[in-house]
């Protein structure tokens, strides 16, 4: 199941890297191409890169079905609260937008740079899928690789 | 003959694509008397979205300002839909009992 020493060492310097590209295109999701999906899916596919490399008993330790679960439901609730606090008009209205506060900062029309410190809801909302479709992602992965080392052992 | 079969389909294609990457005709020029794909015949969504959208929503991605505050409906949908998914494989896969180690 281990893979050979080559694909563990260049897995081990990679996913670093893989997982700060993830939370840079779910961070920038309302300035670049991108968001909370694709980015999640870029850091679920790092933790998958780990599991597949390394046998799943070494990192069993810190990547458990557990903990993606968890990340999963705590991302879905926190869109959903998201959602319900613009309540106050309508369901997922902008509260936060333009308000002077974090994340709220007034953009300019036409071509601008672009302010990490804009968009009201839309980065917490990105934030909020990025952690849901990491967990839910990598909760199929270690589900299926349980899987396959249970069907490997009944077999003989 | 099931060969052939596949051959002259996959033949039939790629003249198709040919032709039409040869000779585009009126792909992506502005519609007279018939509609043109990009350049449809009611507007009025579009222009909102792109002149209203860095204002309402305080964003530069159009796409990201539809997608999570225009359109947030879709988004629940689509996060329910990998909730779903994510539990279905998971009532499929995981152990049954304890004592099935």
């Amino acid at each position: 199941m281990k893979m050979s020493k080559i694909v563990r060492t260049q897995s081990g310097f990679l996913y670093p890297f893989i997982l700060i590209f993830g939370l840079y295109i779910v961070i920038h999701g309302h300035l670049t191409p991108g968001g909370g999906f694709q980015g999640g899916a870029v850091i679920a596919t790092g933790f998958a890169l780990v599991v597949v490399a390394y046998e799943y008993k070494d990192v069993r330790k810190w990547i458990t079905a557990n903990r993606l679960s968890l990340a999963e439901v705590t991302g879905l609730l926190a869109f959903i609260i998201t959602a319900y606090l613009g309540l106050g008009s309508t369901f997922f209205r902008n509260w936060l937008a333009n308000s002077g506060s974090i994340f709220g900062s007034r953009v300019p029309p036409g071509i601008n740079p672009g302010n990490l410190n804009t968009g009201g809801v839309l980065p917490v909302m990105n934030l909020a899928v990025g952690l849901e479709v990491l967990g839910g992602l990598g909760v199929i992965i270690v589900y299926m690789l349980n899987y396959l080392k249970r069907g490997e052992e009944s077999a003989g | 003959m099931r060969k052939l079969l596949i051959i002259a389909s996959i033949a039939i294609f790629i003249a198709f694509f040919l032709y039409v990457a040869i000779n585009p005709g009126d792909f992506g020029k502005p519609a007279g008397r018939h509609l043109v794909f990009g350049y449809p015949k009611y507007t009025d969504m579009d222009d909102y979205f792109i002149t209203h959208g860095q204002i309402f929503s305080a964003a530069n991605n159009i796409v990201t300002s539809i997608v999570f505050d225009f359109r947030g409906y879709d988004t629940l949908g689509e996060a329910t839909v990998l909730f779903a998914a994510v539990m279905g494989i998971a009532s499929v896969l995981r152990k049954l009992r304890r004592d099935e180690e």
